[in-house]
This record gives C-alpha cells, structure tokens and sequence, in this order.
C-alpha cells in the first residue's frame, strides 16, 4: 500500500513531549516537537549531544528507554496513531513498517548467530515465507547493500565483518520487510570517512529505488548536507530551526544554526579563529526561562529573557527566533562580559 | 650524545613499531599456527620544526595513534630512532636526565572522560606534573600556578575544587590541556583531541589551542581523521596508510595540490557542505589488515592507478613540492598532479 505522493505525510509527529521523571522533578527532554516526513523523503534531524535528537528518533520507533516516557503528543505512521499502541502491537509495526539503524554496528548484531540466521528470523517474524524463501532473500540484502561474496558471507558471524561491512549488514536487517521509514541513529558516526561515504551512497541509492523515508539522526552537519532533503535542527529538546536542507545549510535563520555552521572548519579559506558558539548546551534541569539559546545568543533581545519563541516562519524555513516577529527580539540588553 | 644538527625540534628517523598478537606459545605448537605480527608503524621520518603544528591524518588502524604513543615514549620503538631537541630518547642516561626532557613534551588523550581520574579534584589533576616534576615547592605557589593554568584555559580558580564529573565534555578537555600545560612544556602531542565533542565545543577547543600556541610558542603534534579540522590547525601535515607515510606536504599543497591517490581519495571524503553538488565517491574497499599488508605499495588493491611495479615494489618517499611522496605513478610521471579548488562557506 504504497502511498501516493500528494496524500498525506508518511510520518506525522505533532507536539511531542518526551519526559524523565526523576527524584528532583520531571525532566523534559523533549519539547513540543513536531515535523512530518514525506514517503521517499530523507528528513535530518541534527544537534549536539543532548540536543533530545536520538530522544525523538527512539519515541517514534517505540523503544524510550524506561524511565522515559512520551508524556504528550501523538505520532502517525500513515494516518495511523502508533505512540499509543500496545507493546505487542508496536512490535509488529517495528521492524514492519519502520526500521531502525543504531550508530555502533556491532552492539545490534547478535554475536552468538550467524548474519544469514539473524536475517532469516527478521524475515520469517514479519512475512508469511518459508525458511528456503526467507534464505534467498536474506541473500538478496546482502547483495544489495553491496556485501561481496554475499553467498559464503550469509554463514559468517558479526565478528567476522569489517566495521563498515557490519553497518551493512544493519542496515540490510532494517530493510528485512520493506519498511516504509527508517529510523537511522547516527548511522555512520562509528565509521571512517572513507566508509562513511559508502554507507551515505548506499542508504540514499536504496531509499531512491524503495522510496523509503528516512530520518537520520546525525550530529555531523556533512552528512545532512549531502544526504538530506530538509534538516531540523535540535536545541536543547525543541527543534531551534527546520527547513530544507540548502537554505538551512547555506542560509540559517535562527542564530544557533548560524554558530553552529560557523564553528565547522572550512576547505576554502584558512582563518585564525573559528566562529565559537560561547558556553555549552544548559542541562534539562537548568533551560533558561525564555528561548533556551538566549544565555549563548550573541543577538538577543529583553524579549529572548523572558518569552519563548515558537517556529516561525522566514521564507522556506521555520525558526524559533524572535527577529523573525514582527515583533523584534525586543530592547537590546547589554552583555556582561563573557568572561576574562 | 648526537646533536640535532638537521636543526629540527623533533626528528623520527625510521621508526618502526611492531606487536606481537600471536596465539600463546603452546596453541601455536599443537595447531601449527605462524607468529602473528601486527606491523603498526613500518618505518616512518617525520621532522617538525619548532613552534609547528604537524598533523598526521588517516583511517583507524592506521598507526598514526601508535606514533603518538611512540614520540612520547609510552611505548619503546621496535627500531628507528626519536630524538627530542637533538637528544635521542633512547639513549642511555640518568633518570633525572630523562625527567628533564619527558617535562617538556605532554599529551592530550582523545577521551575527556577516560584520561581523568574520577576520584581526584580537578585541583589535584592539575597539580600532579607540577609535583611530579617537582617544579613548586610551597603550597602557595602551588595553588597559584594551578589558579593561572585554569584561568589560561578559560576556567576558573574556583572550578579546582569540583571533581572531573561534574564538568561537561569540553570543560573536561580543558582541564586535561591544562594539566598538559601544567608542567610548562614546549611539545604537545594531541591525539584526536576534538574528536569526542561536538562542534561547537570543537571550534572553543581549537580556538584555545591555537591561543595558547602563539602565547608559548608551542609545537604541536596533532593526530586526527577529521581533515577539515587538519586543514584549520596545521603547518604541515603527513598522511599515513598502514604503518606508512605515503605523503608529507604543507597544509596548503597538500589539500590544493594532492599527490598520492589515497591523499587524493581522503580529500573525496570530506562531506560537501558548501551544497555545489559535487557528489563524494566513495572509495571502494577498506584498509586491510596490518598482520598481512599487501605487498608492494600498500594501497595497490585499492588504488586506480596501480601497474605490476606497485604490486611488487615498496615505492620510497620522493620530495617533491616541499613535501614527500611515495607513489611510483607520480615518480614515473604517469599521474599528473591535480589542482583542487575549495569554495568556502559564507
């Protein structure tokens, strides 16, 4: 039941909340946050550590880590509410209808089995083939995330593969039932550049023949850059910015994304000194009153102190920054020296 | 005790590394199983002048690690030699002799997280090369000297008392550069400094390496796969590949004017953020193993270019440009250089 491109979104996330209920009070880690995906789409979702990215990613696929909980807003596979649904039911649309992709390949291999077995059971968990079937296609993966010599391969253990040929394997197993979305938490992070690339080709080759949506979790802005079709952009457990990719990229509306993409060393000039983004990410329990970046926003306002801002629109984009009001960032405050 | 006539601050010359990953004795006997030897570094030179930053990029496993360990001195070299500011570091003298030179080259570890102790004060952190190094004798001066290192990396005095834990990712890298600092050495060796933060952390990082390099007039050798990081930092930099150098060059010729084809594929890799389109190639293939290199030039399985006499023949390091390369295409003229231009991001 594949969808038509002009019906409505693939994923629908709206207004989620996402909270740790601990000794001191309830943490929102994630704040009213809400994008869609297109099928066929490629959505990055990027930030520093802590940001809540990998938070959100893990809340859609139904795996929060107790005691985490979705605490408000609904998510939509297809029209279909999936954040309410009972753990066996969850079950069935994971791996179904949504893969998911973790960062380190060798902790989402189980070593005690051989890669073929793993995938066969994957197979055989979600669609009605018999063990001869489910063999051939588990082989079909291999060879379509480009394993060599899939045919010998298909008997080896997880140790046996390099890092790079393990990641396909994961990835091979996400696309065990032809899911319509995948989930990939930082995906190429534990890789090197060189194998990075190829994991990039591979999973943007196979959502262009499958018309798989993707949402990559990443904090590697190269990767969104060259992957992605539009980007969200995290801060401190709220999306700061989302838009498409180039005018996010070349173009950044809210400040955060502005340092962010400063601070990344450039090939063609050489400069002294990096544009640096001042002090860190603030903890869950210490989110400034107003919009959470105003302590490290170089053009805030009275307006940033006090009130926060919602996403706004600014041409193809949307940013959560009062300069993009009507109403302005409100009356300059002077800054106190950052430090000596 | 030879003097460093070439003039160069740090000199490596040949140096090898190799560890021994063989089965014990016994299983190798009943199961008739070769020695394994795992060739980490296979002969490299590098010099650095004093005040430089020298990087050394490539894929893990490709040694580059194990020269830092090696310059340092926590692991002895198989062969070649090391000399520091014309002192060889394997030669024989006393150990307050050998205090003197290790107080004047320091480290900084990749993992802020696992290169603190978790039950010391970062005060104590601090202080111990100080103490160590016997370079304070009164408690006064002691706090002083700490206070100023904390304050150079844009802590404060105040953060001493706290314990590693209660520090984020980058505040951690500050005190483990100030405790590198600690004992007012003139060579730093960093080893993937930036890698575990993230960006934004990253460029604080950097900007307050490059700060304190001009203040101290520091020589840094600088370890790291991510190339746009290299490209920011350094002088010069050297690109290894399996235990070997395959091409030295200044910052500049190396990312404008590559040589080597693996140079050449690295340089592919670095993500495209300036949006052009330019579409990365990945590279076929993966580093192979360092227990059995493949003969010849090491990268003959991987690289475009390679004829009968890569496969056969270990190419020697050529200069050309300013810099070093070993590539028996470009030494027969049958790989032109390429010229690459870079767009930065506005």
């Amino acid at each position: 039941m594949a969808a038509p491109s002009n019906n409505p979104p693939l994923l629908e996330v709206k207004n989620l909340r996402v909270e740790f209920p601990t000794r001191r009070g309830t943490l929102l880690a994630v704040d009213d946050v809400s994008f869609d995906i297109a099928p066929g789409e490629v959505l990055g979702v990027v930030g520093e550590s802590g940001a809540g990215k990998s938070l959100t990613g893990n809340a859609i696929i139904g795996l929060l880590e107790p005691p985490g909980r979705i605490a408000g807003g609904e998510i939509r596979l297809e029209g279909r509410r999936i954040d309410d649904l009972p753990y066996e039911e969850m079950r069935k649309v994971r791996g179904a209808r949504i893969g998911a992709i973790f960062q380190d390949p060798l902790t989402s291999l189980n070593p005690l089995y051989s890669v073929g077995h793993q995938l066969i059971e994957t197979i055989q968990t979600h669609l009605p083939l018999s063990s001869a079937e489910a063999r051939t296609r588990a082989l079909d993966l291999l060879k379509e995330v480009g394993i060599p010599g899939a045919e010998t391969r298909i008997d080896h253990y997880p140790h046996q593969f390099s890092g790079g040929m393990r990641q396909r394997v994961v990835i091979a197993l996400a696309l065990c039932a032809g899911p319509r979305l995948i989930v990939a938490d930082e995906p190429t992070t534990a890789l090197d550049v060189s194998i990075q690339a190829q994991i990039i080709a591979l999973l943007k080759r196979l959502c262009r023949e499958h018309g798989t949506a993707v949402m990559l979790v990443t904090h590697d802005m190269g990767v969104i850059a060259e992957t992605a079709d539009r980007v969200a952009v995290m801060y401190a457990g709220r999306i700061a910015e989302i838009g498409p990719v180039r005018d996010v990229v070349k173009h950044a509306k809210h400040p955060y994304t502005k340092g962010l993409m400063g601070s990344i060393p450039s090939l063609g000039v050489r400069t002294e000194r990096l544009t640096q983004i001042d002090g860190a990410m603030p903890r869950l329990t210490e989110i400034p009153t107003g919009c959470a970046f105003n302590p490290r926003c170089t053009e805030r306002g009275g307006r940033c102190l006090v009130e926060r801002p919602d996403l706004m629109a600014v041409g193809a984009t949307r940013a959560a920054c009062w300069q993009h009001d009507r109403g302005g960032v409100g009356p300059a405050i002077v800054r106190e020296a950052v430090d000596a | 005790m030879p003097d460093g006539s070439s003039g160069q601050f740090v000199r490596i010359a040949g140096l090898k590394r190799y560890f021994d990953v063989s089965a014990p004795w016994l299983v190798r006997m009943l199961e008739r199983r070769p020695r394994q030897i795992v060739q980490a570094v296979d002969g490299i030179d590098i010099e650095i002048a004093k005040g430089e930053t020298f990087s050394l990029v490539g894929e893990s496993g490709c040694g580059k690690s194990t020269v830092a360990r090696l310059v340092v001195g926590l692991y002895p070299p198989t062969a070649g030699r090391i000399e520091f500011d014309g002192n060889d570091m394997a030669g024989r003298r006393s150990g307050a002799d050998m205090a003197a030179l290790r107080r004047r080259m320091q480290m900084i570890f990749q993992d802020p997280y696992a290169s603190l102790n978790p039950r010391w004060r970062v005060f104590d952190i601090i202080a111990e090369p100080i103490r160590a190094f016997g370079l304070s004798s009164d408690k006064a001066d002691l706090e002083k000297r700490v206070g100023d290192l904390l304050r150079q990396v844009r802590l404060t005095p105040a953060d001493g008392r706290k314990f590693p834990h209660e520090f984020s990712g980058g505040q951690r890298q500050r005190i483990s550069i100030a405790r590198a600092l600690a004992s007012q050495p003139e060579f730093l060796v960093c080893d993937e400094p930036t890698s575990a933060l993230d960006v934004s952390v990253q460029a604080q990082i950097l900007n307050l390496m490059v700060d304190l390099q001009r203040r101290f007039g520091l020589t840094y050798l600088f370890i790291s796969h991510n190339l746009a990081v290299v490209y920011h930092i350094s002088t010069r930099v050297g690109v290894m590949y399996l235990g070997r150098l395959v091409e030295v060059a200044p910052t500049e010729t190396l990312f404008t004017r590559p040589k080597h084809p693996y140079t050449r594929m690295l340089l592919d890799t670095i993500p495209d953020l300036d949006m052009t389109g330019r579409q990365r190639s990945p590279v076929a293939g993966e580093v192979p193993s360092p227990i059995n290199p493949p003969s010849g030039c090491t990268f003959h399985p991987r690289c475009p270019f390679a004829q009968d006499r890569c496969r056969a023949e270990r190419p020697v390091p050529i200069a050309i440009e300013g810099g070093t390369v070993a590539c028996h295409a470009i030494e027969e003229g049958r790989l032109p250089v390429e010229e690459r231009t870079y767009v930065a991001n506005s």
